[in-house]
Parts: structure tokens; sequence; C-alpha cells
């Protein structure tokens, strides 16, 4: 029972991260019918910004809380900056080409934005501090759940209860809907798109820089290539959830995470990829557009 | 017939005239050597010291004007530790018509480009790559290498945890590569052939996964004493971050992949009282000793991993050119079975797997965020 449950905690935990990187995906697709492949490189570029922030703060003499929330907010700003920037560089520019031509722009971005950080820093993997906070609360609960394991769940809750709320109850939201629903109609009834767009490239980075930020310190270390991985299985959750539904996102990014981890514990590792994957195609026979999706007809 | 066209089938046979005429024997105005390994990516620390390696005995043996004459050269190509990326620079290596090759550095990679020097008669020592089949199977007799097999090491790592750590219950885990499977393959077959000791958890893990919590609440659960790791030190980094973090008292040991000094600045505290095997310490060796000076004076720090074995890859090599008086693949064959070279890792010949006689393990500890040999 309690192998069980620490397998719960740990999928949990994982999946947490799978769907904050998985909400970028699903946001710009549902808008902009777009695979952004570079949001893999932003959460690694978020997870390299608070490495840099929290090692000035570090040797500035701070500590805990603080440096995490420092380090955070700045990796949230720098990521949605570059999020922001590869929109205006990569795939506004494409807005009317064909559909394959922003894929290509969005995977050679990718590679870009890899190849800059790896020269920029360093090809070697680095520390990465853990800049979970300590505290009696949180060694009180540590017998029943780990610390980063608590933090890393509760933060992703939060988010996404905040993202829901801000796409439900504000005009931006009500916006950004519209535009997902139907572009042209919502440019008629005169909302921004070019507006909208820039934002959600903005939230969904933000989104991935958390995830960044929390998973390099549950784990420990960081490269330029770690958005790689994340990307893929990310992007994986996005579909199984129903790519373009924000709910599907949150539940593809859990049910992968948990996969996964039960996968691992009651049958082995080396499988690991094999239960995601083997996940992806069962759910996506039998349910072609994802856990969520809306059946899409193609409009001729 | 279209001029263009038959200008063209021309230059063919031109082509291959030139290809068979080339000279094979000392014909060339110099000996290339070829320098193979990771020299970029996240393995490039495995790699790099190969290169500088290579570089300080070229430029000593030129300063003395060569080998008979002849100057030596280095055709230095970066594979990445990637098997297809190896593939690519054996064969460029081959088509500048490399003499001999030192390197590649990983097993896997190393295991893919072997096939090609083979067919091109091209002899190669690796410093590094330590895959017990590439020796084994006497697939590829053109392959040496100056640091041994992965079933030495496996046996000495599961000696030290058994008589004299005193462990019984292990848990064998691998990261699914050539290397690290290989050895935890070993490490596997020796614990269940000792006695009263068995494997509780024999289990792959992905590289480059987000998180590895799943596989070390399978060790925490195992009942392991101690934890057999096989693979390179990225992973090895991670898993015992998050044993440490879940305060896992389970003993680490692992392989040479992960005895680097990366490993101990990565993995900070967790690293502490860390096991793991690596080559022999030579320090006490004065050709060892003047090795590593040149590096320092040359390069301003201290040489990184395999950078010995690559210095006296080299050593034996140019040895064997010099007895042999050539860069014919027999001859060179033979001289490097014959003839033995004083090198920083000892007096080193080859046997007839191609594996160094008389080059070994040692078992190391992280010690106040060192590597300490074991006595």
């Amino acid at each position: 029972m309690n192998f069980f449950w620490d397998l719960f905690l740990g999928g949990l935990t994982r999946g947490s991260i799978y769907a904050l990187i998985a909400l970028g995906y699903t946001m710009v697709y549902g808008i902009l019918q777009l695979i952004n492949f570079a949001h893999g490189e932003i959460y690694m570029i978020g997870a390299f910004t608070a490495l840099i922030v929290a090692s000035i703060l570090t040797m500035q003499g701070l500590t805990g809380l603080s440096v995490l929330m420092l380090a955070t907010v700045v990796a949230v700003l720098y990521s949605s900056a570059y999020g922001f920037t590869v929109e205006k560089i990569a795939y506004k520019p494409l807005r009317q080409a064909s559909r394959l031509s922003p894929l290509i722009s969005a995977i050679g971005m990718s590679i870009f934005l890899q190849n800059y950080v790896m020269l920029a820093q360093t090809s070697d993997f680095l520390p990465f501090p853990s800049l979970l906070p300590q505290s009696d609360f949180l060694d009180s609960i540590s017998a029943f759940i780990g610390p980063s394991d608590f933090i890393i769940i509760v933060t992703s809750a939060v988010v996404m209860i905040a993202l829901t709320l801000l796409l439900k109850f504000t005009k931006m939201g009500r916006a950004m809907r519209a535009t997902a629903q139907d572009q042209q109609m919502a440019l008629l009834t005169g909302v921004n798109v070019n507006r909208v767009i820039s934002r959600t490239f903005i939230i969904g980075s933000a989104l991935a820089a958390i995830g960044g930020v929390l998973i390099a310190s549950h784990v420990g270390r960081i490269n330029f290539y770690i958005g790689f991985n994340a990307g893929i299985k990310a992007f994986t959750a996005a579909v199984l959830g129903g790519i373009g539904s924000i709910p599907g996102a949150m539940l593809g990014g859990l049910v992968l995470g948990l996969a996964e981890s039960f996968g691992t514990g009651y049958i082995s590792s080396d499988y690991e990829s094999v239960f995601a994957f083997a996940l992806l195609i069962l759910i996506l026979i039998f349910k072609p557009d994802g856990i969520l999706g809306r059946s899409s007809q193609q409009k001729v | 017939m279209n001029n263009k066209l038959f200008s063209l089938w021309i230059l063919i046979p031109v082509f291959f005239i030139t290809l068979v005429a080339a000279p094979t024997t000392f014909g060339a105005e110099t000996i290339k050597i070829g320098i193979a390994g990771a020299h970029t990516g996240d393995l490039a620390s495995y790699g790099i010291p190969t290169v500088r390696a290579a570089e300080l005995v070229v430029k000593k043996v030129n300063a003395q004007g060569g080998i008979y004459g002849k100057k030596l050269q280095l055709l230095i190509e970066d594979e990445a530790c990637k098997p297809e990326l190896a593939t690519n620079a054996a064969t460029k290596l081959v088509s500048v018509k490399a003499d001999a090759i030192i390197g590649h550095i990983c097993s896997g990679a190393t295991k893919a480009a072997l096939r090609t020097y083979k067919d091109a008669g091209i002899i190669v020592i690796s410093p590094s790559a330590t895959s017990p089949e590439l020796t084994l199977s006497r697939q590829y007799p053109n392959f040496h290498r100056t640091i041994a097999p992965d079933d030495a090491q496996a046996r000495l790592v599961v000696d030290f945890a058994v008589q004299k750590l005193k462990l019984k219950k292990f848990s064998v885990i691998h990261d699914k590569g050539d290397y690290g499977k290989g050895f935890a393959e070993y490490a596997k077959k020796f614990i269940e052939t000792s006695n009263g000791t068995k494997v509780v958890l024999y289990e792959g893990i992905t590289p480059g996964a987000v998180d590895y919590s799943a596989i070390v609440q399978k060790i925490k659960y195992s009942g392991a004493d101690a934890v057999i790791y096989g693979g390179y030190h990225p992973e090895a980094s991670s898993v015992v971050q998050l044993m440490r973090k879940r305060s896992m008292k389970t003993v680490f040991i692992s392989d040479d992949g992960v005895k680097d000094q990366t490993f101990v600045k990565v993995a900070a505290s967790a690293a502490e009282g860390v096991y793991a095997s690596g080559p022999k310490d030579t320090t006490k060796n004065p050709l060892a000793v003047a090795a590593i000076a040149e590096h320092k004076k040359a390069y301003g720090t201290e040489p990184g991993a395999f950078y010995l074995n690559a210095y006296s890859a080299m050593l034996s090599l140019v040895n064997a050119i010099t007895r042999a008086k050539s860069t014919e693949y027999k001859a060179l064959h033979h001289a490097l079975r014959t003839h033995s070279t004083d090198t920083p890792l000892g007096k080193i010949k080859f046997n007839d797997r191609g594996d160094a006689i008389g080059v070994g393990f040692s078992m190391y500890q992280v010690r106040k965020g060192v590597y300490v040999e074991i006595k």
C-alpha cells in the first residue's frame, strides 16, 4: 500500500510538470493549429534563467524562499519574453503560409535555441540547487509525502486553477476563447487577434518556466538538452488529453505521469516510454481526438 | 554522346587509378593518426583529454624529427559518442587515409565505427571503450585498448562490495546503453554466482528522462543494501540525489563512467560516500607524473578522464610504428603484440585479443568532494 502511495505521488509530481508544459502546447494549438516545437526549449531556458538568478542571489547572501520566489519570477519574465519573441520572429510572418511552414520554422527555432544555450552557457550538466525551502510543516509531512513533491503538486494545482479562472472570467480569457473558436469571427467582433496570440505565447511560456524551475530543483541537474525529452512527453500528454483542450492537457499530463510511474513500479522501468506511448495509441484508437478533445469536423 | 557526360565517364577510371596508386607504406608525406571521440555534447569531458594527450605526444615526437623522418599529423573527428555519427567519422577518416586511429571514446560509438576500420585495414587503439565484447567476440582483430574491459571492472566491483563491504542484497540498475548494460549484466552474473548474495532488482532506466523518482522508490522498497549502477554520470547523479533526498542510506556503487569529477560537482553533497571503480592510480609512475605536468604546462589545468590511457595508447602506437618501420596493418598488428612500451600506465603490450596486459582498475570513494583510491 505504501509503495502504491509513493508511486502515486511520484506520478502526480511528474504528471503536474507534464501538464504545465502541455498547457503551452495545447493553448497555442487551440488558437493557431500550430504545434510549437520550440516550447520545450522555453522550459529549458526557464530552468537556466532560474539557475543563473539563484546563483547570483545566493552569492549575495540570500537564502531559502526568497531565492526561489525571485528566481521563479525572473525565469517567468525571461521565458515569456522568449516565447513572445519566438512567435514574432518564427510564426507571425508565416501566419498566411501553408500549415507545414510554421511547423518547420518551429523545429528550426527549437534547434537554434538548444544550440544557442549550449554555446552561450555550457554543454555540461550543471548542478541545480534545491531551492525548495525547509520548514517545520514540510518536515512534519515528510514521512507522508516528499517536500519537493508536495511543493510541485501544490504549485501546479494553484497555477492551473488560476489559469482556468483567468480564461473563464476575464475579458482577456474571453477573447482567447473566442479566437480559439473562430479567428475570423473574433476579428470581426473587434478582438485584437494578434494581441491575443502574443498573450497566449506569453502565458504558455510562463507556465513552462514554472515547470522548468520546479522540476530542475527536484531532479537537481540541468543541461541544454532537457527541453527535448520534456517537450516530447508534454506534447504526448497534450495529444492524450485532446490537443486544443485546456482541461484535457491537465488531465493528459497527470494520466501520463501516473502511467509511467505505475508502469515503472509494478512492471519494469526498461519499458517506461513504452507505457507512455502504448497508452497514447490505445486512447487514440478509441477516442481519436483524445480524452477530452472535441471531434473536429473538417470545414470543406 | 553528350560531351559533358563523356568527360564524366573519363573521370571515374582516373579517380580509381589514383585510389589504387595511393602508396600504403610510408609513401605519404606524413603519418596520419585519426583521433575520434566525443569532443562536444554532454560527454565531451571524456573525449577532450584524449585529443590533448595525442597533441602533446605528437608535438614531442615531431620535435625529435618524427618517425624515420616522417612527421605525425592528427586528424580530429568529433562524434559526440553517438553511434550514427561515429560511422560517419570513421568513413571520413578512412577516406582521408588515416594510418591508425586513437579512439573512439564510448563503447557504443566504437562498436559502430570498428567495421569500417576493419574493412579498410586500419589499427584502432581506444583509451576508454570498455565493453567486453569488443575484444571477447574476436570479430575485430584490428581493435586494441589501453583500458581493462568491463567484466574485469564488474568482477572488482562485486568482489569489493561482497568481501570488503559485506553487502548481501543488490539492486543492479543500468542505462540500457552498450557500456552500462554490459557492466550491469556482468555484475549481476557475478553477484548471483557468489555465495549468499542476491540481486533483488535488475532494471534499466531511460537516459535523459524528466524524473527518476519511480525507480528510486522501487530501489527503496526492494530492500537492497546497495545499488550497483552501470552507466554514465548524468543519470547517476540524478538517481543518487533523489535517493539522498528521500533519506535513503543505500550504498551507491558504480563504474568508471561515474568516476568523473563532473559527477561530484553535479551531485554535490549527495556524492559523498559513493564508490566507483576507475583506472588504477598511476600518480607514482614517473612517466605519468611527467605526462600530467606536460598537460598542466600546455593547458593550465589537471588532465581529465582517460588522459593517461590516451597518452599510453599514443606512445604504444608510436613505438609500434617505429618497430614495424611501417604503418602497414600486419606489421603494426604484430609489433603491438610483441614489443612492450614504457607508458604512464606501466610497461604495456597487447594480448592476442587486443587487451593491454597489465592495465587494471581500483576502487575509489568520494571523500570530501574528491575521489580517493581505496587501498
